[in-house]
């Protein structure tokens, strides 16, 4: 058993919630980090569903990498990924029927996101199924991360509620203070997630480009 | 649909990177330059209109309701067969891009295949079932102007960032940070197109 949460385990799990975040340090995800953050629950929902489908793809792979031959090697990654999008995408539609709609062609482009091809290509492809395990829900559990703090600020600052209920009580309406539109808008989400990189890159300074 | 509407329509009012932020990841790591920005552009645009007419014909003739065979529902197929199509245009295009252009494909190295995966294609095409465009003429027009107004997005962001390399950006912002502010700075730009109207 503690062979399972060895050391070097541990630190496959956590180093992508923080110092090798998939968003913020990897540049990968950054479509779908933008796209589905106007409001928080789809946010929620599309964070958990990356990390589900980065888990069991990389499983998947790690535990078949020896016997897919090298040419088809990304056709092969794709089918896999494909399938398991298809499979979250049916149990998104029948449970969650109101977030898949909002979620829109953004859950089928969970197939082409980057930390996907990303973790296969570089991990799953040389570890073993455990590892590979530990590795896809640390850097799905990071994506996530990202996207809940910027889907909060939006939600919050864009439509004064979070999940749905409002936050800001009328009062603070009533002294003048207004949504600020912008912020559901796609500009804000950028500028947001420049934030959250120039806060990171601060507190490390190991982070920052010459 | 008119064409012109959708062409127009499709490079500034639903520009892929400013609107729908598709294609992100080679987007930002390809655009410091522009002559390879400009490459990557235009081999993004030609796997466009190359995949999003086969992919319109799939999914009339087979993957829609009733397509195929009367009562068989065949889309939850789509993802599947969507980017397997897309990974073999790739692969001709790779072998096109090779035998015409062995400079165009050296400078582009890696980023040529990747283009498979870029979240552009598979985006357009899911777009595509997902407007229901009544003809192939319709589904390439939008192809080609997703190419355009992707290529006019990263050439501009290219020409800022190489602009850019003789500015003094504080440490933390360096690089990536402000690439995002940019980027940013440029979507406001693109939402002056949103009442466009032709």
């Amino acid at each position: 058993m503690s062979q399972l949460f060895s050391k070097k385990n541990r630190e496959i799990f956590t180093a992508p919630l923080g110092i090798d975040n998939p968003v913020t340090v990897q540049v990968l995800g950054i479509c779908s980090a933008l796209a589905v953050t106007a409001k928080l629950e789809p946010a929620i929902v599309m964070g958990l569903s990356v990390t589900v489908i980065v888990a069991f793809a990389n499983v998947i792979i790690s535990l078949i990498r020896k016997t897919i031959p090298n040419r088809i090697r990304i056709i092969v990654q794709l089918v896999v990924v494909a399938a398991l999008v298809t499979v979250v995408s049916e149990i998104l539609k029948a449970y969650a029927y109101d977030v898949s709609k909002q979620l829109s062609v953004y859950i089928g482009l969970i197939i082409t996101n980057c930390i996907l091809m990303g973790r296969l290509e570089a991990f799953a492809m040389a570890n073993g199924p455990w590892e590979s395990f530990l590795d896809g829900v640390g850097n799905g559990l990071g994506y996530a991360k990202i996207l809940v703090i910027v889907g909060l600020f939006r939600e919050l600052f864009g439509s004064g509620e979070l999940l749905g209920f409002k936050v800001i009580p009328e009062s603070v309406y009533n002294i003048g203070y207004i949504n600020n539109g912008l912020m559901v808008m796609p500009p804000m989400a950028l500028i947001i997630c420049a934030c959250i990189i120039w806060y990171q890159r601060a507190r490390n300074k190991e982070l920052q480009e010459k | 649909m008119d064409y012109l509407s959708l062409f127009v329509k499709s490079i500034f009012v639903e520009n892929m990177i400013f609107a729908y932020f598709l294609g992100m990841c080679s987007y930002l790591a390809v655009s410091k330059n522009v002559k390879t920005a400009l490459g990557l552009g235009v081999a993004v645009t030609f796997v466009l209109v190359v995949t999003l007419p086969v992919n319109y014909l799939l999914e009339n003739y087979v993957l829609k309701a009733d397509a195929l065979v009367e009562g068989v529902d065949l889309s939850f197929l789509s993802f599947i067969l969507f980017i397997a199509v897309i990974a073999g245009m790739v692969q001709l295009v790779e072998m096109v891009v090779e035998r015409f252009s062995p400079s165009l494909y050296a400078s582009l190295g890696i980023f040529l295949p990747l283009i498979a995966v870029n979240c552009a294609i598979m985006g357009a095409s899911l777009f595509m079932q997902q407007k229901e465009f009544v003809s192939i003429g319709e589904a390439t027009v939008y192809g080609l102007g997703s190419g355009i107004g992707w290529i006019l997005a990263i050439v501009g962001l290219a020409a800022i960032r190489e602009k850019m390399s003789y500015s003094d950006v504080p440490a933390p912002l360096r690089g990536l940070g402000i690439t995002f502010i940019i980027v940013g700075l440029m979507a406001m730009a693109f939402m002056c197109f949103s009442g466009l109207n032709i």
